[in-house]
């Protein structure tokens, strides 16, 4: 670039500069250039033409000036006129004030950009040159507007200069970044793929920034350039380092092209071809080699060049998996770095390690570095690499060395930096459960951890213990015994104060015996924290003293004694006093049997992902730990098999499969604080006086008794049908429920069908249609891109339905659209498929057609029942992932039964009814085996869910079912009576429907003899 | 309480460097230089807070002047003790410029010394301290000596000190006031107030005891009901014409003054201390006479060009002169070239300041006198108008715009032969322009 040479120096700008350089103060600057700016008002408004040079000058001062921070509005025209000035140094400094100084200014663009196609179709190659550094510089939408197709044409054209097409393929990358939908593909893209066989490197690096980008988004239309890539990587690599002459540093060939070409490479898998799949491998291994020779030079620049590529190569050995050979080697080299002496080598070794660890072929050689790891966590002086190591050896981290790395990572808890503590408790309490062998090991970790580092525990830490206790019959005893020792201590945190008093709470009696531990003392223990804690653990402890009462009636009148006094009654704080009146009277009042029923030990919590998991990844966000979690996802599959299997306790995976999480569920992800910790089994009849706080606790109660235990909400998607709420009302669930609902798992957590990748599928997806016959929220379709979560309410013959959209991947769903539609009539059915549309009214506001990475969105459907109907309608999505459209279509769970309301009735009324519908038309009888267990609690709920009324006392067979309900439509009422006798000896049932419509008689019968 | 005291010149360099509490450490002198002397923005605000630490600054032309605290302190009584280091420094240096300082640092280390104790302001009267702080070197005192000022510093009366002999006893009394204006176009007054100064010189010998008489409007009131008129003193120094009394909206006195008295006999009486100082501060809103009318008419004609003219009206007595009057004309950041025509006085355009500047010597009384200007603009592709800030003057006027009379000053000196006809005092009045600005 020709500096500004002797004879074209501008003095005045120079003296002005100096000027402004030599003020004393602020203010003295200010004057400075306001007069600088006056004069150059005046220059500019005189009328005789000024010359290019004092054009150029003062255009100069003028950017000097808006450096410096001040408004400068005008000199804008003088700029664009520099622009057509044949001298270089003229044209240079108008396109310099045009980058920095343009706005969208309507009437100059037109100017600017007439300029700059001017100068884009002179042969000159530095006009050129400026014109497409300007372009690139400003990126505005008006600039691409202008030029999205000239560049492209500029770029694979045959005579262009090697400098002028560097700079249209940076040009074009800026214009694609900043207005992606402005930059038409073509027939270029297949040439631009060609630049990468181009003599000129300049060229390539610059192309292959391009194409990385453009593969990003298109990956098919590049496919063609992996080939290339591999063969341009296999000739830097084997090239002797003089042979690229300008393009080696520090006598590394060409650093940045290899970064480049190898990133491109990431965007693809392994290339399927065996030749180039040969050479790539011959490549990676070459630069593997090479990190192992002795360096051609000490600078530093030579070994940051030369571990760049090296890095980059790994990262790509990574993204492909599938050499083992390489995948060692990387890791070997890794562990080579890791006690390299540069900080920044060991924080990269560490980070990709982690990657590696996720790997099957390389977990068992990252492993062997155990040892490193450790002692880089105990002695590394840089926060942020004892950090990596923690994330490393939380990765590497199976059965065999978990006890090491707990037993390490607590340890260094009581040395760790405060940012990273709650992360580290959050693994050290997932390591712990995900690899105990023997749950007495977790236990003791998990008090240790409460002990080193108990501010930094969150609550979910210490729910999941208590899950694990709960659950496990095995633990309890010790972890009373445990529980109570690390009591004694004479200052101990809240949170083992909570977690001791709801298992001594739990399972006191179990270490009653010993005298060193009688009730008494455990009482005496608990009480004697009492008034060191917050409100929230006060009220623990007093449900924990209700406790007790039942478990130790000898000690009722000591803790009947605690709830009397002034501090526990007249508390204060509502919820405490609330608190002490009820479980007073509740003592005083209630016989032992009640009281037995009522304080009655926790059942056992369903099985679901650990909440701590979910609270890592929030923290994390879409970090390192769920990509771990996902890639070994493949690992844990056998180990999910059995969910609720006893031995192998493993943490199941979200996306793999999401196990539901109940509303009666205590430790549920995210209830309200208050109602959470209340070891009471769940009693509607209790209950409802016990929980007037919580208003929202007994509402739903009136309508359908039994709503809120069907509010089934599988953890992972409770977030995305942002239920977190709903689950309020669990604790208004019936007495049985906790205990039906944890028998019902089995009936839902079956695995949901696991829908093809995107592909387009054109058959309508039922799988979980049955599902929804007799629940009304939950997850109705998830395949590896998408989650349709459902939401619904039905009052009469009208319903609502929320249909919630959760976009799995990280990458936009562009024209999303939706829309119901019935099916094509089947034969069978023909004479309700032509009727369906007036039988059933759908209206759907449209979705919006983005749908962001991660992100959900919600669709609500109105429904009216007109008329009875069979078939349920289809729901049809498309949308744009990647660069294919996928179809979704599922049946909508919109079933006759929905518009149920349930009418209660005497055993009188009942047979009166009953006998009324006895023409032959009016009554289905099915008999039919039972699919799954006979339970009677289940039933109940069912048919509950069904929407119908459950009559007791009506049949004289008590273990038969009987219900009553009206299904509403505009049009018409069909009142509906049923019957379901189960045969426990033969598991069969049978089922007697009469309603006053055939149709609706036999549509009914086959949707409920499904469910049982 | 201060916790240390700065002062950095334009640049930032610490000249004075004075910590009195162990909280504030050294970083503190960058902190303030960083966050505020180097501000990418200018810092307005008086009083920053910088990672729990509070610094109060003035500036006394190109020094900043710095308190810094860690506690809760009261700011006001920080700025007044700031105000009052540069008083002192002025007296015993003159003008508080980087030189001054660098020439003078030992003294300014022992003027803190004795003015600040642990942080806590201590008396801080230059007559005082100029007693046994002085600029020339050690003198040795004698014991009589040491001991009158330990009881002066300790006494009752520590800005006086005994045995003050005159001539002479002479009394200088200046009332100094500064008027601030907003007026709209139409000449409608938006907002005026003046505030004012009474300053004294007094050479007068022993512990004389003083009392201060104004028109204040109280006092005038309660007097004409009372039916007690004080005919001596108002005929010693007692305004000649003008309304009779003024409304005073808040006033502060010098310490000398006996508060409790003021309070139940709003009268003002005091032992002065000997030299200069200042009596009392007050403000005033009401009555204010103004002494310029400023008529602004600005005509814009095309995109290009501006037409200006101002007529300036003095409206006092024509037996008086005003003086240093200046007016300034803001012209539009797009100006390219400007002609001025005036009849009186002279007018040049100011580029560097972006405004007219008209400037006259001297100016009588109900006198009237015009500027036009034709302002070239250079058209721009900005779209805002220009602001058209206010048209500002500065002036020089021998009397007070309050209305303030002084109505008497009473010496009375009961040990001393000396009685208060044979004190000498001069009185004067000078009003001087703050913010007087019309828009236009």
């Amino acid at each position: 670039m020709p500096a500004v040479s002797k004879g074209d120096g501008m003095r005045g700008l120079a003296v002005f500069i100096s000027d402004i350089r030599n003020c004393k103060s602020k203010e003295a600057e200010i004057k400075r250039i306001n007069k600088e700016l006056a004069n150059i008002r005046s220059k500019f408004k005189g009328d005789k033409a000024l010359d290019g040079y004092s054009k150029k000058k003062y255009v100069c001062k003028l950017l000097f000036i808006f450096l410096l921070g001040h408004d400068i509005d005008f000199g804008h025209m003088e700029a664009v006129n520099l622009l057509s000035s044949n001298k270089y140094t003229e044209k240079q400094i108008g396109y310099l004030f045009i980058s920095v100084l343009v706005n969208s200014n309507s009437d100059l663009i037109r100017l600017i950009n007439n300029a700059i196609k001017n100068d884009l179709s002179s042969r000159n190659p530095t006009y050129m040159n400026l014109a497409l550094h300007c372009i690139a510089n400003v990126g505005s939408r008006e600039m691409a507007e202008a030029f999205a197709s000239e560049v492209p044409r500029i770029l694979v054209a045959g005579d262009t200069m090697d400098s002028v097409k560097q700079s249209a393929a940076l040009c074009l990358l800026r214009l694609n970044r900043t207005s992606p939908d402005l930059v038409p593909m073509g027939e270029w893209t297949s040439r631009v793929v060609h630049l990468l066989n181009d003599q000129h490197l300049g060229v390539v690096t610059a192309a292959t920034s391009l194409i990385s980008t453009l593969a990003q988004k298109n990956p098919d239309d590049f496919k063609t350039s992996v080939s290339l890539a591999v063969a341009r990587l296999s000739r830097i690599v084997t090239s002797a380092s003089t042979d690229l002459q300008d393009y080696t540093y520090y006598f590394v060939a060409a650093p940045w092209l290899s970064v480049k070409l190898l990133r491109l490479l990431q965007c693809y898998p392994p290339p399927e071809d065996g030749a180039i799949r040969g050479r790539l491998t011959e490549c990676l291994e070459t630069i593997l080699n090479k990190a192992q020779e002795p360096p051609k030079s000490k600078k530093v620049q030579h070994s940051n060049a030369k571990n760049a590529v090296l890095f980059e190569a790994i990262s790509l050995i990574i993204h492909h998996d599938s050499e083992p050979t390489l995948l060692v080697r990387a890791c070997n080299q890794l562990g080579q770095f890791l006690q390299h002496r540069e900080t920044n080598l060991r924080y990269l070794a560490l980070e990709s390690m982690c990657t590696l660890a996720s790997s099957e072929f390389s977990h068992e050689a990252v492993k062997t570095h155990i040892e490193t790891v450790i002692n880089s966590l105990k002695t590394e002086r840089d926060v942020s690499v004892r950090q990596r190591a923690v994330d490393l050896l939380y990765a590497m981290c199976d059965r065999s060395n978990a006890k090491q790395i707990v037993t390490e990572m607590l340890s260094y808890l009581e040395t760790a930096d405060y940012s990273i503590r709650e992360e580290i408790v959050l693994k050290v309490a997932i390591l712990a459960e995900k690899y105990a062998v023997d749950y007495t090991w977790y236990v003791d970790t998990i008090l240790n951890l409460i002990r080193i580092a108990g501010d930094y525990v969150s609550e979910e830490v210490w729910y999941r213990v208590i899950q694990i206790v709960i659950n496990r019959d095995d633990v309890q005893g010790y972890a009373a015994k445990t529980v109570f020792e690390a009591l004694q201590a004479p200052a101990c945190h809240e949170n083992l104060v909570k977690v001791g008093g709801y298992i001594l709470g739990e399972f006191g009696n179990l270490i009653a015996g010993d005298p060193r531990s009688s009730p008494l003392v455990q009482f005496h223990l608990l009480h004697s924290k009492f008034h060191l804690c917050s409100v929230p653990t006060r009220a623990l402890l007093l449900s924990a003293y209700v406790k007790f009462i039942n478990l130790f009636p000898e000690v009722k009148g000591t803790i009947q004694e605690v709830l009397r006094s002034d501090s526990q009654l007249r508390n204060a704080d509502v919820e405490l006093q609330q608190r002490a009146v009820e479980y007073l009277r509740l003592s005083c009042i209630a016989t032992t049997d009640i009281l037995a029923t009522v304080l009655e030990e926790m059942p056992p919590f369903p099985e679901r992902e650990s909440s701590i998991l979910a609270k890592l990844k929030k923290k994390k966000g879409s970090g390192t730990v769920s990509d771990i979690e996902d890639s070994r996802k493949e690992r844990n599959v056998n180990a999910n098999a059995n969910v609720n299997g006893s031995s192998d306790h493993t943490i199941t995976n979200t996306s793999a499969k999401p196990p539901p999480s109940f509303a009666c569920d205590l430790l549920a992800t995210a209830p309200p604080p208050t109602n959470r910790p209340r070891p009471i089994p769940s009693s509607s009849m209790l209950h409802t006086p016990l929980t007037p706080l919580s208003p929202k606790a007994y509402t739903p109660q009136p309508v359908r008794p039994t709503v809120p235990f069907y509010q089934v909400t599988s953890s992972p998607s409770s977030d995305l049908l942002g239920l977190g709420n709903s689950s309020a009302v669990n604790s208004a669930s019936p007495p049985t429920s906790s205990h039906a609902a944890s028998l019902l798992v089995d009936v839902f957590s079956e695995s949901l069908p696991v829908a093809a990748l995107g592909s387009a599928s054109a058959h309508v997806i039922e799988e979980n249609f049955s599902r929804f016959v007799c629940k009304n929220n939950g997850v109705l379709f998830e395949s590896q891109l998408l989650q349709i979560g459902l939401k619904s309410e039905f009052r009469q013959n009208l319903g609502r339905m929320y249909i919630f959209y959760g976009n799995k991947t990280s990458t936009q769903f562009l024209n999303f659209s939706s829309s119901v539609v019935c099916p094509e009539p089947l034969s069978s059915h023909i004479l309700y498929n032509i009727f369906l549309h007036s039988r059933l009214n759908i209206h759907m506001k449209a979705a919006d057609p983005v749908l962001d990475g991660g992100a959900q969105l919600q669709q609500i459907l109105n429904i009216e029942c007109i008329s009875d109907f069979v078939e349920a309608p289809v729901l049809n999505i498309q949308f744009r992932y990647g660069g294919s459209t996928q179809n979704i279509s599922v049946r909508l769970p919109v079933t006759l039964n929905k518009f149920f309301q349930p009418t209660e009735m005497t055993s009188q009324d009942f047979f009166q009814r009953w006998k009324q519908l006895s023409a032959p038309q009016q009554e289905v009888q099915k008999i039919f085996k039972a699919k799954h267990s006979m339970d009677t609690e289940i039933t109940k709920a069912k048919i509950i869910g069904f929407g119908t009324a459950l009559l007791d006392g009506v049949d004289p067979n008590p273990s038969n079912f009987v219900g009553a309900g009206v299904i509403h439509t505009k049009t018409i009422q069909v009142g509906c009576l049923l019957r379901l006798e189960p045969n426990t000896q033969a598991q069969m049932y049978r089922l007697t429907l009469r309603t006053s419509r055939e149709s609706v008689t036999q549509r009914l019968s086959d949707l409920l003899s499904d469910q049982f | 309480m201060i916790g240390g005291l700065f002062i950095y010149n334009h640049k930032g360099e610490v000249l004075i460097s004075r910590v009195y509490r162990d909280d504030i450490g050294r970083n503190a002198v960058d902190a303030f230089r960083v966050n505020v002397i180097h501000a990418r923005q200018q810092v307005r605000s008086p009083v920053t807070n910088i990672a729990r630490t509070s610094f109060f600054h003035v500036k006394r032309s190109n020094i900043w002047l710095a308190a810094v605290t860690k506690q809760n302190v009261n700011a006001a009584m920080v700025f007044e003790f700031l105000y009052k280091m540069c008083d002192v420094m002025t007296a015993y240096f003159g003008k508080i410029s980087e030189e001054n300082i660098k020439n003078n640092f030992v003294l300014i280390y022992e003027l803190l010394d004795e003015i600040l104790d642990f942080g806590y302001p201590q008396n801080s009267e230059t007559g005082a301290l100029k007693t046994f702080i002085t600029q020339q070197g050690i003198k040795s005192q004698t014991k009589e000596e040491q001991s009158q000022i330990t009881s002066q510093v300790t006494g009752q009366i520590g800005w006086r000190r005994e045995g003050i002999k005159y001539r002479r006893n002479e009394l200088f009394l200046d009332v100094l006031e500064s008027v601030n204006l907003l007026m709209s176009p139409q000449g409608q007054v938006l907002s005026a107030h003046v505030s004012g100064r009474v300053v004294m010189k007094s050479y007068l010998s022993g512990m004389p005891e003083c009392k201060f008489g104004m028109n204040d409007k109280i006092v005038i009131d309660k007097q004409g009901k009372g039916g007690t008129t004080d005919d001596a003193g108002k005929s010693e120094l007692g305004g000649s014409s003008g309304k009779q009394s003024i409304a005073i909206d808040d006033c502060t006195f010098h310490q000398c003054v006996r508060l409790s008295k003021f309070d139940s006999e709003r009268s003002i009486s005091f032992i002065p201390p000997d030299g200069e100082y200042e009596l009392m501060r007050y403000r005033t809103t009401k009555d204010i006479i103004l002494p310029f009318r400023v008529i602004p008419l600005v005509r814009e004609v095309g995109r290009t060009k501006l037409e200006v003219k101002v007529v300036i009206k003095s409206n006092f007595k024509p037996s008086l002169l005003a003086q240093k009057i200046e007016v300034r004309i803001p012209t539009p950041l797009n100006t390219s070239g400007v002609q001025v025509i005036c009849m009186k006085g002279k007018a040049k355009y100011k580029a560097s300041e972006n405004a007219i500047v008209w400037k006259i010597k001297r100016m009588a009384g109900m006198k009237e006198s015009q500027i036009s200007a034709e302002i070239e603009l250079l058209p721009t592709n900005d779209k805002k108008k220009w602001a058209r800030p206010p048209i500002s003057m500065n002036f020089e006027v021998p009397f007070a715009p309050s209305g303030l009379k002084v109505r008497y000053l009473k010496v009375f000196e009961p040990k001393l032969n000396y009685s208060d006809h044979d004190v000498i005092k001069w009185v004067r009045y000078i009003g001087r322009s703050g913010i007087y600005e019309t828009r236009c």
